[in-house]
C-alpha cells in the first residue's frame, strides 16, 4: 500500500506528524489495489449488542432488522428485546386478531400485527406510503424487514419478548413467530446494559 | 503469495446494504478455515463495509478489484 504524504501546509499537522507519523492515505476504490498484509484480528473482546425494539413503525423496524442482522453477521452476539409496539412486529403475519378481551382484540384489529404489516410514522396515507416504500425497496435491491428478520434469526440473533407487554396485549407464545427467546423483563435488559452489551433503543 | 482456491462465489449484485455482508457471513461459516470465497457486489457502500466486516470478524480480505460497476472481493476465512 502506498502511503501518500498529505499536502503539508499545516504547521500543527506537521508537528503532530513528526511525532506520530502521517495518517495512512485512503485506499483507492477502483482498479486492482495492493492490499496491506493481513492484520492479526484484534485481541480485544467485542462487546455484545442489545437493541431495544420499542417501535412498531416500518422505518424503525427496518433499522432494527438491518442493524441486528449486520451485527450478527459481524460475529457480534446480538440480542433484541422487543417491547410495546415492537412486540406487534413479532406476531405471526397470519394472525389477524390477538388478545383475550375485547380491548386487546380491538387493538389488534386497529393495528394489524406482523412484520409485513407495518405502518410508516409519517406519510402513511392509509397504506400508500408503505406500499411505495416496498416498491422502491424492491427496485433498489433493499431487503424487506421480513427477509432481514429471517436472516437475523438464521445468524443467531436472539429476540427476547417483554413478558409484561405480552400480558397487557393478551399475546400468547403461540401468537409469536417461531424461534423467539424466553420472555423476560426490565431487569434482564438493565442487567445486560450494565454488564457487557452496547445498548441501542429504537 | 500462494495461490488461493476460491471455493464459492456469492453473487450479491443488485443487492443493497446489508445483504452483501449478511450473505457473506452466512456463506463463510460453511467454509473450511483457510479457504476463500469471491463476493460480487454492486453496492458502492460494500467497499467500506467489507473492509469493516473483515476487520471485526478477523477474516482476511485478500483481493479487491472493480470494473467500475461491479466490485469483486476475495475473502479468506480465518
Amino acid at each position: 500500500m502506498t502511503t501518500e504524504t498529505l499536502t503539508p501546509f499545516d504547521p500543527l499537522a506537521d508537528a503532530v506528524a513528526a511525532l506520530e507519523g502521517w495518517p495512512e492515505a485512503e485506499e483507492p476504490v477502483r482498479g486492482p489495489v495492493e492490499l496491506p498484509a493481513p492484520s492479526t484480528p484484534a485481541e480485544t473482546r467485542i462487546r455484545d449488542l442489545l437493541i431495544i425494539d420499542y417501535s412498531g413503525d416500518l422505518e424503525k423496524v427496518w433499522a432494527t432488522m438491518i442493524l441486528a442482522s449486520t451485527s450478527a453477521a459481524m460475529g457480534v452476539r446480538t440480542r433484541v428485546f422487543v417491547t410495546f409496539w415492537g412486540l406487534q412486529v413479532f406476531v405471526k403475519d397470519s394472525k389477524r386478531i390477538t388478545g383475550e378481551n375485547w380491548m386487546q382484540k380491538m387493538m389488534s384489529a386497529m393495528q394489524r400485527p406482523g412484520v409485513s404489516h407495518r405502518k410508516l410514522s409519517k406519510m402513511n396515507f392509509f397504506g400508500m406510503g408503505p406500499w411505495m416504500m416496498g416498491r422502491l425497496a424492491k427496485q433498489y435491491g433493499v431487503a424487506s424487514p421480513k427477509e432481514l428478520l429471517e436472516a437475523a434469526q438464521e445468524l443467531g440473533v436472539e429476540f427476547i419478548p417483554c413478558q409484561m407487554t405480552m400480558d397487557m396485549f393478551g399475546l400468547k407464545p403461540e401468537d409469536m413467530i417461531d424461534g423467539m427467546g424466553e420472555p423476560a423483563g426490565a431487569a434482564t435488559v438493565i442487567g445486560l446494559m450494565t454488564e457487557d452489551s452496547t445498548p441501542l433503543f429504537i | 503469495m500462494p495461490v488461493l482456491e476460491i471455493t464459492q462465489r456469492i453473487d450479491a449484485r443488485g443487492l443493497s446494504c446489508p445483504m452483501p455482508i449478511v450473505k457473506t457471513a452466512q456463506a463463510i461459516r460453511l467454509l473450511e478455515p483457510g479457504s476463500a470465497i469471491e463476493l460480487l457486489a454492486t453496492d458502492a457502500g460494500s467497499v467500506k463495509d467489507v473492509a469493516a466486516w473483515c476487520r471485526t470478524t478477523g477474516n482476511i480480505l485478500v483481493e479487491q478489484t472493480s470494473d467500475g460497476a461491479v466490485y469483486r472481493f476475495v475473502i479468506r476465512r480465518k
